[in-house]
């Protein structure tokens, strides 16, 4: 089999995320089946959850909101063609930092608690991904390989810390850190829900990445490098800094999705803090195709996705890794899809001419 | 030497393995030219059919084989997209590994804290009485023996066979390699097929010999770090030796500080294997930069007869 180039179809290009998602389903049902679960109960429980009710609405915004953060902070490097897959450590960092100001400063219980933290959070997130940021612009080495180990020393440094020094004392050991005082939690914008500062700043940040991107001399200059990055070197700019400043940006949109989890959603540092938004970021951007505004659209679906796997948790003792396995899917059923979109596919045998050279 | 530095040398051995396997497979992947991320996954899922099969029919073997098809399966649907779909490698092999991690912790939940009666250990007659070299790498399990005669194959194949001069042809030019009549395509799926089975090989070492247990996630980024020893390896399979057993000395010097009780937090000992991975993966980086050896040149590239 092989894909040959022919005019592209706009039928198809549209059609192909809906038959690939549905594709993917499909494929999971079978993995489901063969595995014991009725997969139309567990679809049932899937959709109905986050989208049957307007509290479930209002959950799956709950978590939409750091799918849309860490989609924006994979999302923005690749337009340079970076890829950023430590999103989940940079996470994990902004509610490390977050915490650590809440908890042990007197910025935590002040007036100025919220705005410290997210500070604090999106301060931290940079420095992380500052890491392999100034490894590949100084020294060339491979970002795609250094951001993803630095997911796990972050997850041990969550570890470090709530077995040890910032363990809760009145936790009865448990690993957890102290209650996140009163004034340095986000507040909930809509009574009755759990909808908190943090989504809207999450749904904020898409137009403002959006407007950096295509109004702002650094925004062409991340489009140019993507694009074209020889003409990008000739035309004089700085590749180097543009890879540092992208990459911190990116860092600290996902230590912004942190510090909105630790203070609004657990209340406390501690393990499972992001059941994974980080690596569900990279589906996000890819499906969007690397555009801001779409993020919103898919961070909601895959938000909605995770919060139907809690449901599936309950309802069906089945395990979350469920959730993954479905992202998976339509991963790979996006991206084939995308390619026999754009190529279509066409059956031919080699060419009898090359294999007599080889006799 | 003393017995306990002998005793962190053969747990060395041990730890590397794994990983080991896993480099080896994913040099014959990206020597024909195809990058491969969702080692992980392939890891994973092989660990959980190794184990699941050898608690089922008691034969360490029979996991074995079972890892080696569950990750060559796997493997497949990343050369389906990349190969003959040409989509982007490196999504694609994300998805592999995020798809992995799932399925496996899915299916596998039913298995944690069953036993299994993996692959022991026993001494190769003679070999195993050689001073600090016997305990060190002869006391060990079959699977450890194998892959030294894997490691010895695999350098064999790539230098001292018509396929492995054909292959790496493929990654290096593969339009010059079609020109000379071989079948770009089928090369590449043949050794992302390999890279498949080693990492499945992989995953079944850990669950079947390392420990004898299955836990979710238990390969804590061994694919990753396989990876990254492909560069430090510089694509050669007897560097490659040398990156996994370095990576496994770490690992087994960080249990030996765990359990002789140092007081140094276990959770910062254990970040040792990523931040050595790291700072090898620096040093790798400015050697290959500097000669500028190794990485094939159609790395990560499709092909196709015309140009597109």
């Amino acid at each position: 089999m092989c894909v040959g180039r022919r005019a592209p179809s706009r039928l198809a290009a549209a059609a192909a995320p809906i038959v690939s998602v549905l594709g993917a389903l499909a494929a999971g049902a079978i993995v489901l089946a063969a595995s014991g679960v009725n997969p139309l109960a567990a679809y049932g429980a899937l959709v109905s959850e986050p989208f049957g009710s307007a509290f479930g609405w209002s959950e799956t915004l709950v978590k939409a909101a750091p799918l849309v953060l860490t989609g924006l902070a994979v999302l923005l490097p690749a337009r340079m063609r970076l890829w950023n897959i430590g999103a989940e450590g940079q996470l994990q960092c902004g509610a490390i930092a977050a915490a650590g100001v809440a908890v042990f400063t007197a910025a935590g219980r002040s007036p100025l608690a919220v705005p410290s933290i997210l500070a604090a959070g999106m301060a931290a997130g940079a420095v992380w991904c500052l890491v392999p940021a100034v490894l590949r612009a100084v020294l060339a080495v491979n970002e795609t390989i250094t951001t993803l180990l630095m997911n796990y020393v972050a997850l041990l440094l969550v570890d470090f810390l709530i077995y040890g020094p910032w363990q809760d004392p009145q936790g009865r050991g448990f690993p957890l850190s102290p209650v996140l005082p009163a004034p340095s939690r986000l507040p909930v914008l809509v009574p009755g829900t759990r909808i908190h500062l943090g989504v809207a700043l999450a749904l904020l940040a898409v137009p403002a990445v959006a407007a950096i991107l295509t109004r702002t001399r650094w925004g062409f200059e991340i489009r140019v490098i993507g694009d074209n990055p020889d003409a990008a070197r000739y035309a004089g700019m700085d590749l180097r800094r543009n890879i540092i400043l992208v990459m911190a940006a990116a860092g600290a949109l996902a230590g912004l999705a942190g510090a909105g989890e630790v203070s609004a959603v657990s209340g406390r540092l501690q393990q499972g803090l992001s059941p994974g938004y980080g690596y569900t970021g990279i589906i996000v951007a890819w499906l969007a195709r690397l555009h801001p505004a779409a993020t919103v659209l898919v961070a909601v679906l895959l938000g909605g996705l995770f919060l139907g796997g809690d449901a599936l948790q309950i309802s069906l003792h089945l395990p979350i890794a469920i959730v993954y396995m479905l992202q998976g899917l339509i991963f790979f059923f996006v991206l084939g899809g995308e390619q026999l979109a754009r190529y279509g596919v066409c059956f031919r045998k080699r060419p009898a001419a090359a294999a007599e050279h080889r006799a | 030497m003393s017995p306990a530095a002998v005793a962190v040398l053969a747990a060395a051995v041990r730890a590397g393995t794994p990983v080991l396997f896993a480099t080896l497979g994913e040099i014959f992947a990206e020597r024909s030219g195809v990058l491969n991320l969702g080692v992980e996954g392939m890891m994973l899922v092989g660990a959980l059919a190794g184990f699941v099969t050898t608690v089922r029919t008691g034969h360490p073997w029979l996991g074995l084989l079972a890892a080696a098809a569950a990750g060559a399966a796997l493997s497949l649907v990343h050369a389906v997209l990349s190969i003959s779909l040409r989509a982007n490698q490196i999504a694609s092999g994300l998805a592999l590994t995020i798809f992995g991690t799932g399925l496996s912790a899915s299916l596998g939940r039913s298995y944690i804290g069953v036993p299994a009666a993996g692959f022991q250990p026993f001494p190769l007659p003679g070999l195993g009485d050689i001073p600090i070299l016997g305990p060190m790498l002869f006391r060990q399990d079959a699977l450890v023996y194998l892959s030294y005669a894997l490691v010895a194959a695999a350098w064999y194949a790539l230098y001292r066979t018509r396929w492995g001069l054909e292959l790496r042809a493929v990654g290096e030019r593969p339009e010059a390699a079609d020109a000379m009549g071989v079948d770009v395509a089928r090369v590449r799926y043949g050794c992302v097929a390999i890279g498949g089975v080693l990492a499945g090989v992989g995953g079944a070492y850990l669950s079947t010999a390392y420990t004898s247990m299955w836990i979710e996630n238990m390969t804590a980024g061994r694919g990753w770090i396989a990876v990254a020893l492909v560069i430090f390896a510089t694509w050669d399979p007897l560097r490659a030796v040398l990156g996994a057993y370095l990576f496994g000395g770490v690992n087994a010097l960080q249990l030996y500080l765990q359990a002789s009780g140092t007081g140094l937090p276990v959770y910062l000992l254990l970040m040792a294997p990523y931040v050595f991975t790291m700072v090898v993966l620096v040093i790798a980086t400015r050697g290959t930069v500097r000669r500028r050896l190794g990485t094939p040149a159609a790395l990560s590239l499709s092909y196709s007869r015309d140009g597109g």
